[in-house]
């Protein structure tokens, strides 16, 4: 049996059972890691010592009569996480020693659920990208194409999960960071609604719309780690006290009585056809699970990528000013004074898409612009949350693409910033609303890349974005789809 | 239309320290990228209120007990230079 290719609920069964120990799975995906990650490049860093220490503390929990969704469960981390004791790169050079010295508050919930962290996972920059080609540690491949990009920036979290080097895994979503390489990758990937998941120990990059999500095999995976991650916590005064569900009570297989808005400004232009074909197609498939749809209008969606691309870089241009060669990280070693020695670091730890980002929002920030652009975005940010808040008062759930296209071959935007930002076209205006959103694979074009469709939700109400996604996993086997590898 | 001055200008404020072929790739590249933001200016928005973030809470406060600290020991293997549990830093004041 192939260990390794199993859902998390699949591998709880047979951890139950007693079939398995959390230890042969740590050795099994280790397996897998050894013989696949040459190709594929999803982790930077592996920690089996660790991870088989966490498997043998799973195994003697579940002696002791102890059992839970996550227990024994092999998971893998993005680099962007701190991990306490283990190295956290954020993919920058400027990171590249840095050992928190404490865990992320998600790592703390999934270790009290007994989860084996089996290494950390290659991004983006700092996970400013979409095509995880803007990495220290190098490139990530798409296992369906390994000239293809993973999406981005959690491009090695969904490249390990669709190659099956872990069960699951987190990634971050700021403007799609989740939801794209999900696409990209035919996996299952969450972003929750803005304050569900606490930031704390996620290194800050566009800190108004950074998320923590998972990315999983199947629908009821997500809800699972869901019920782990989610919650208020004090150290994270953004964090909702709002109460959480058993997000896998959603998960009816049935769409009855559901309303669907379907957004006509994102079927318009740029849109490939496959993907379309897909989307359609999906929708069609939740009719038949007794969804009922509309179209609904979201005038200003057309405005969110240039909205995002002077907000996110604000922001990321004043949390990236820690980064100055003191506390921690890179410092270079020629320097003659202290402004010098700013100067130097920054330059030589940045990679190049970073320092675009710092200067776009500092050019956004700065004295004479700020009102033309910073406040100007913020304004726009307002007209297309309102844009949803009237689209939600007539439907349940809106359901779009997840991406324009298909996975791109990786160097095809390298040269065009522009272009590569356009790519975020869908996902954007969600985080910048704050709403919850999902990416379940819906289809795959004739080159067999896959296509996602995304399920974005009310404030707070993840239940229903799975319990759509979920019926259309039950009705479909695109999930259950392997990448040739 | 940003120029070289602004490029060199902005690169001082973020302390960037960038290499003549940067600053030459931004100049174009930033020029492109806010060529295209001008698409706002297409929307009245002088009765819009700015959005800054979408959680309508503020104020969030909690007690003030006093909880430990990092550890120091581990907080200070980060630092690129230390010395007797203090960061080492560049001189800032001329002799």
């Amino acid at each position: 049996m192939d260990l390794h290719a199993l859902t998390i609920h699949e591998l709880q069964d047979l951890l139950g059972t007693r079939e398995v120990s959390a230890r042969d799975l740590t050795e099994a995906f280790y397996r897998r890691i050894a013989a696949l990650d040459d190709r594929v490049h999803a982790y930077v860093t592996l920690t089996p010592e660790q991870a088989f220490e966490q498997a043998d503390r799973a195994d003697h929990r579940r002696q002791m009569g102890e059992s839970g969704p996550l227990l024994g469960i092999p998971l893998a981390i993005k680099d962007v996480i701190c991990t306490a004791g283990i190295r956290t790169t954020c993919g920058s050079k400027i990171l590249h020693n840095f050992v928190p010295p404490y865990d992320a508050t998600v790592i703390e919930h999934l270790t009290a659920a007994g989860v084996i962290v089996l290494g950390k996972t290659n991004m983006d920059e700092f996970a400013m990208g979409l095509s995880t080609e803007h990495s220290a540690s190098g490139i990530t491949h798409n296992p369906w194409d390994l000239s293809a990009i993973p999406g981005g920036s959690s491009g090695g979290s969904a490249a390990a999960v669709a190659a099956d080097e872990c069960a699951a895994a987190l990634g971050s979503d700021t403007g799609g960071s989740v939801r794209q390489p999900a696409a990209c990758c035919g996996i299952v990937g969450l972003k929750p609604t803005y304050g569900r998941v606490s930031r704390y120990g996620l290194v800050a990059f566009a800190s108004s719309l950074d998320q923590i999500g998972p990315m999983t095999k199947d629908v009821r995976d997500a809800a699972l780690i869901m019920n782990v991650i989610g919650g208020n916590d004090p150290r994270d005064s953004t964090s909702a006290a709002m109460p959480m569900p058993d997000f896998t009570r959603a998960l009816t297989g049935s769409a009855t009585g559901l309303r669907l808005g379907i957004p006509r400004e994102y079927f318009v232009g740029g849109i490939d056809s496959a993907v379309e074909q897909a989307v359609q197609a999906a929708v069609q498939v939740l009719e038949e699970v007794g969804a009922t749809t509309a179209e609904v209008a979201l005038p200003h969606s057309e405005y969110g990528v240039a909205a995002y691309y002077i907000l996110a870089p604000s922001e990321a241009s004043s949390n990236l000013a820690r980064y100055d060669g003191i506390k921690y990280g890179y410092r270079t070693p020629q320097w003659s004074n202290l402004r010098d020695m700013y100067m130097h670091t920054r330059d030589e730890g940045f990679g190049a898409e970073v320092k675009r980002r710092i200067m776009l929002g500092t050019y956004a920030l700065s004295a004479g612009y700020y009102e033309a652009y910073y406040q100007k975005a913020q304004q726009v940010r307002t007209l297309i949350l309102r844009d949803f808040e009237e689209a939600f008062r007539h439907v349940d759930v809106i359901v779009a693409p997840t991406a324009p296209t298909p996975a791109f071959k990786i160097g095809e935007k390298t040269d065009d910033p522009l272009q590569m930002y356009l790519s975020d076209v869908f996902t954007v205006p969600v985080n910048l609303a704050g709403l919850p959103g999902i990416s379940v694979p819906c289809g795959f074009n004739s080159a067999g890349l896959p296509i996602g469709l995304q399920i974005i939700g009310k404030p707070f109400d993840e239940e229903t974005i799975l319990r759509v996604a979920h019926a259309f996993e039950q009705h479909t086997d695109y999930h259950r789809r392997k990448p040739p590898l | 239309m940003i120029t070289r001055e602004d490029v060199e200008h902005v690169a001082e404020l973020a302390r960037l320290e960038l290499t003549a072929a940067e600053k030459e790739q931004f100049i174009a590249q930033l020029n492109n990228i806010l060529t295209y933001f001008e698409k706002l200016n297409e929307l009245d928005t002088s009765d819009v209120e700015p959005t800054s973030q979408v959680i309508p809470m503020s104020n969030v406060f909690r007690d003030d007990a006093v909880q430990p600290s990092l550890d120091r020991t581990k907080v200070l293997q980060n630092a690129p230079e230390e010395s007797h549990f203090f960061f080492k830093v560049p001189r800032i004041i001329e002799e």
